[in-house]
């Protein structure tokens, strides 16, 4: 039999504690043995582990920090729930409808990243993140004042309110302005979340461990060595930022059809909730897809795990936050957890049978 | 008659995110770092000064004095705490903790003032200004944060340009290895840049709330937020470039609130941003930097 | 290194997921025995076993009714929550030390949604696992319309205290205690109209906030029935929630003879400060979202003079029953409450009638329980704060009157 090289190991790994994942939680729901919280809270741990292993293709992997992926997210919830709203009657099938709403979705927050991507990668460092993080509440403003309604005549659009849709009385208000989408059928279930997530995975690390994935670690790495051995950095860079933002668009297509009510709020798709993102990123190691995935885990049952605390909970998640980085990236604290860490003592035993 | 009017609102807006954009600015050149918790400095700043005024019934100007040495202090508490021990670290977790700091501050807040509303009196009881017979309106908070912001930004420059903590900061932000080898305390530079980017931010919390007078956990979160926009549109780092930054921001919101959609004033705003940086990469003011092979 | 870090976090999900496992078995049981609970009630013999079970509860000191309440307790919106949190602890308080219901005591847990639709329906399931049977929430709108989906999905009670979109209760289960936004919306218009305020009529409205855009939309409807003319209809955002000097100056320029606001009094009153600032002085007329606005700690009351709106509740009216409640209330938590406290504190009254109405038990499962309210609500005629004699129809509108006050020397004056 082959070895399998290194690389896939670790992928296969990460593929597997996804698979025990779904098991446990299947059996544990099956057998009656998990809370409501839990079950309620498995989709949206989907959505938080796709949206950060997809961000983490752009700021682990091609090293730009993103500051609007929330905005990719919001493109693809509102196509693919606009969709999925549309033919509610005519398809109704749930999985067919969700899968093809889910491919308008993608293809719609992929195209906004290939379009939003061109300008901003011309830019670099702080001044990209300020960017991108323009272009998500540009699009969280124009979400918010489109009003879509469909009657007998087709589609009616306006940018001011409801009642200048001139619809006929049969018509459907879609889109409600601000106040979004309600009644987007709630085809998504926990099974089709995990397939996401495990669809993300595979995508993700086979393009981190392909030529392609090579020439953008390359970019990162060093840009102007990139560029002189005659790697095309437009195309990599746009390449990688727009799949990063065609995934973050599946994620908003779970979520929409997770809840019966779909608002570009600043909360939920806003740059606060980029922020959250990074910050699944950022704690689980830029560059590591397995961490950000726990990452992402963790830090979204925390505050549901705090609710007894009540008012304090959201004061212990910030000092969390503060502790962990400081835990991770203060030199002091390196050197004290090097010096108790256990691989640093089997090291010494190692070194002195030699 | 009416542009004007509106025009005057927008640098009065403008004046507030500059004195934001200052502090933002001043952090930034310094310590390569987005402070994302300077917003919610600004808030401590106003409630503090609210406490000294309405519940221990001081005087104004003591009022502001007290917020000015609070917010001060908690700068530099923050950097101390928060900051300094992660000066080495990757600028992604610096970033990271910032944002732990501002949820610690709004929390906080949270927990001891509570949620409610709470309507800040203005400082300024200067009677407002009227112009051409009564048409032009022109109230004593802006004439007063126009000229803060505008004294504000010459003390800055003038404290950069002939002090030694002034050279010692401006050393600091061009190379701190280079500027600790000449004998600079990098650390103490970079206390001293927090105590007056946060002192700044008191002064800005007093006034944003004397001209928009409601006081909650969340009211420095988007100022925050477009001050930052300012400090970058104008070229993050450079004193005048956040002044100016300031000023066009304010601006242009009124404006594309006024003539195009009151909804899409963010929007707008954000768009010239996008158009500034793609054309001019490092903001209107903001130093080309040469990449170095 | 980042390994250690990824073993540790690991380590952290373990145990969390250990911690819920653990947790949740009583919860599960409470499941398991509500879904039997359900089943016999199926079956034939439900009569028989009903009413032992009954009995049975009845001797055992009434048992104990768990009733939730979903807000929010941080982030923007977190007055709102607070408000109807305490409003709530203060009426279970009351009715417990008064003998409970169908002498059940009530128990009352509040949790935390930050007003957004996940967290909502995450606040929803951890008080199922608590072993919530009714659920008194949620306090916004859009969170609101999230819950109910799910709530009709478990044929749980629910009754919102202030959710007021249409949406919010279009499932056959949930009820409201406020006025609906259509409701208000014409009713604003109607009284303007019939009495003559004003014929130029300029409103400002958050149209990211379902409440204020929902009034707004059928305000404009109705004006145009009344004779009213919108001179000006501007919106402003979650975003740009501090400055309204633009949106002023052109209801100025328009030559607005009143002002509709359909918001909370957080931005009217810094509305009416830049208002009095650039010397524009029409009549401002409001919904129930303006009251608090006195309340406001440190605001110059003398700004609100002659400020009209359409409220169910005034914290300064003159009736025994709200004197006693702004009083306590304030004794209690310190401020002065505001409609969505009111609201809040009507709604466990509503239940207690309801429930008393129904016989409910504290061995129903939340399904019986959810039937029996469901028929007793359209029942009972209940005196609350927020008006006398309300009644509900089978969709779970209130049918109340507004009143309308004005504001005199800085108190509620009714007109």
């Amino acid at each position: 039999m082959k070895k399998l090289s290194k690389t896939t190991k670790s992928s296969l790994i990460t593929y597997g504690i996804v698979a025990l994942a779904y098991i446990f939680c299947e059996i544990f729901m099956r057998t009656g043995h998990m809370s409501s919280l839990m079950k309620g809270i498995l989709v949206p741990l989907c959505i938080y582990v796709i949206l950060a292993v997809s961000l983490n293709l752009t700021v682990g992997i091609l090293g730009e920090l993103s500051l609007g992926h929330a905005g990719f997210m919001c493109v693809g919830a509102f196509a693919g729930a606009v969709f999925s709203k549309c033919m509610a009657e005519t398809i109704t099938v749930s999985l067919l409808r969700f899968t093809l709403s889910l491919l308008v979705g993608v293809i719609c927050a992929g195209i906004c990243g290939v379009l939003i991507g061109i300008p901003v990668l011309r830019l670099r460092g702080d001044y990209l993140a300020i960017v991108t993080l323009a272009f998500g509440e540009i699009i969280k403003n124009l979400i918010n004042v489109i009003y879509l309604g469909l009657d007998s005549s087709g589609f009616h659009v306006s940018m001011k309110d409801a009642m200048s849709l001139n619809m006929e009385p049969d018509g459907m208000v879609i889109i409600k302005g601000a106040q979004g989408i309600t009644g987007t059928p709630s085809d998504s279930n926990f099974t089709i979340g995990v397939i996401l997530v495990l669809i993300t995975l595979i995508i993700v690390t086979n393009l981190v461990h392909s030529r392609t994935g090579r020439a953008i670690m390359a970019i990162r790495d060093n840009r102007i060595a990139a560029e002189s051995i005659g790697i095309n950095i437009t195309k990599y860079k746009i390449l990688a930022f727009s799949i990063s933002a065609a995934l973050a668009g599946a994620a908003g297509v779970l979520y929409a059809h997770n809840l019966s009510t779909l608002t570009a709020l600043p909360k939920n798709f806003g740059y606060n909730m980029s922020i959250m993102i990074l910050v699944f990123v950022v704690l689980g190691g830029i560059g590591s897809i397995r961490g950000s995935m726990i990452a992402a885990v963790v830090l979204t049952l925390l505050p549901e795990l705090l609710r007894s605390l009540n008012e304090y909970r959201m004061l212990i998640y910030a000092v969390v936050l503060i502790a962990t980085m400081i835990f991770t990236w203060s030199p002091s604290a390196i050197e004290l957890r090097e010096r108790f860490s256990l691989a640093k003592l089997f090291h010494k035993e190692e070194k002195e049978v030699q | 008659m009416s542009f004007v009017s509106y025009l005057l609102n927008g640098v009065s807006l403008g004046s507030v995110y500059a004195i934001i954009a200052l502090g933002y600015t001043m952090v930034y050149g310094i310590a390569k770092m987005l402070n994302f918790a300077h917003g919610d400095v600004i808030m401590i700043g106003s409630y503090v000064a609210f406490v000294a005024i309405n519940s221990m019934g001081m005087p104004i100007p003591v009022s502001i004095l007290i917020s000015v040495a609070a917010c001060t202090i908690l700068g530099v508490t923050i950097e101390r705490v928060a900051y300094k021990p992660l000066r080495h670290a990757s600028k992604l977790a610096v970033l990271i903790t910032a944002i732990g700091a501002s949820y610690f501050l709004q929390n906080m807040a949270l927990l001891i003032f509570g949620a409610d509303t709470k309507s800040f009196s203005s400082v300024v009881k200067m009677e407002p200004l009227q112009l051409a017979g009564g048409q032009l309106n022109i109230s004593g908070e802006t004439i007063v944060t126009v000229a803060v912001c505008v004294v504000i930004m010459i003390c800055l420059t003038t404290f950069m340009k002939y002090s030694k903590a002034g050279h010692a900061m401006l050393a600091v932000s061009e190379d701190g290895g280079a500027a600790q080898l000449m004998g600079i305390n990098v650390n103490g530079t970079i206390a001293l840049t927090f105590a007056i980017g946060s002192a700044l931010a008191a002064i800005a919390g007093v006034l944003l709330c004397s001209a928009y007078p409601s006081l909650t956990p969340y009211t420095g979160a988007m100022p925050g937020i477009k001050a930052f926009v300012a400090a970058v549109f104008g070229g993050i780092g450079s004193i005048p470039g956040a002044f100016i930054g300031g000023i066009l921001l304010g601006v242009i919101e009124i404006l594309g609130r006024a003539y195009i959609s009151s909804q899409l004033a963010d929007a707008i705003v954000f768009a010239v941003l996008i158009v500034v940086l793609v054309v001019k990469p490092t903001g209107l003011l903001g130093k080309q930097i040469q990449e170095k092979v | 290194m980042k390994k250690l870090l990824s073993l540790a976090m690991a380590g952290m999900l373990v145990f969390s997921v250990a911690a819920c496992g653990s947790s949740d078995t009583p919860a599960a049981s409470d499941d398991n025995t509500a879904a039997e609970a359900t089943d016999s009630t199926e079956a034939e013999e439900t009569g028989a076993e009903g009413t032992d079970a009954a009995e049975a509860g009845s001797t055992a000191e009434g048992g104990v009714l768990k009733i939730g309440g979903i807000g929010p307790a941080t982030g923007g919106a977190a007055v709102y929550g607070l408000a109807v949190k305490n409003a709530a602890t203060m009426a279970v308080d009351e009715i417990n030390a008064a003998g409970g219901i169908n002498g059940m005591q009530v128990e009352f847990q509040f949790e935390d949604d930050e007003h957004d639709a996940e967290k909502s329906v995450n606040a929803y399931n951890t008080l199922k696992d608590w072993g919530m049977q009714m659920l008194m929430g949620t306090v916004t709108s859009t969170p609101c319309t999230a819950v109910v989906a799910k709530t009709a999905e478990d044929n749980m009670f629910q009754l919102t205290p202030s959710g007021s979109a249409v949406e919010s209760i279009a499932q056959p289960n949930a009820f409201r205690v406020c006025f609906s936004d259509p409701n208000q919306g014409g009713a604003s218009a109607q009284y303007i109209g019939e009495n003559k305020v004003a014929s130029k009529v300029a409103v400002i409205y958050n149209s990211q906030d379902v409440y204020s855009s929902g009034i707004y939309e059928t305000f404009a409807a109705e004006a145009a029935n009344q004779g009213i003319e919108i001179v000006a209809a501007e919106p402003f955002t979650e975003d740009s929630k501090t400055d309204f000097s633009v949106q002023l100056q052109k209801a100025n320029e328009a030559g607005a003879e009143l002002v509709f606001l359909p918001i909370y009094y957080t931005e009217a009153s810094i509305i009416l400060k830049q208002a009095s600032t650039m010397n524009f002085d029409p009549i401002f007329f409001g919904c129930d979202g303006l009251d608090g606005i006195l309340a406001v700690e440190n605001f110059d009351t003398s700004l609100a003079e002659g400020v009209m709106l359409l409220t169910p509740f005034a914290a300064d009216a003159e009736d025994a029953a709200t004197q006693s409640f702004v009083s306590t209330y304030q004794e209690k938590f310190g401020d002065i409450p505001n409609q969505f406290a009111a609201d809040a504190y009507d709604a466990i009254y509503i239940i207690k009638a309801a429930a008393e109405k129904a016989g409910i038990t504290a061995d129903m499962s939340a399904s019986d329980m959810c039937e029996a309210m469901k028929t007793a609500m359209t029942e009972i005629t209940v005196d609350g704060l927020t008006g006398a004699g309300i009644t509900w129809s089978a969709d779970g509108e209130p049918s109340k009157a507004p009143k309308a006050v004005v504001i005199t020397d800085g108190a509620y004056a009714a007109m």
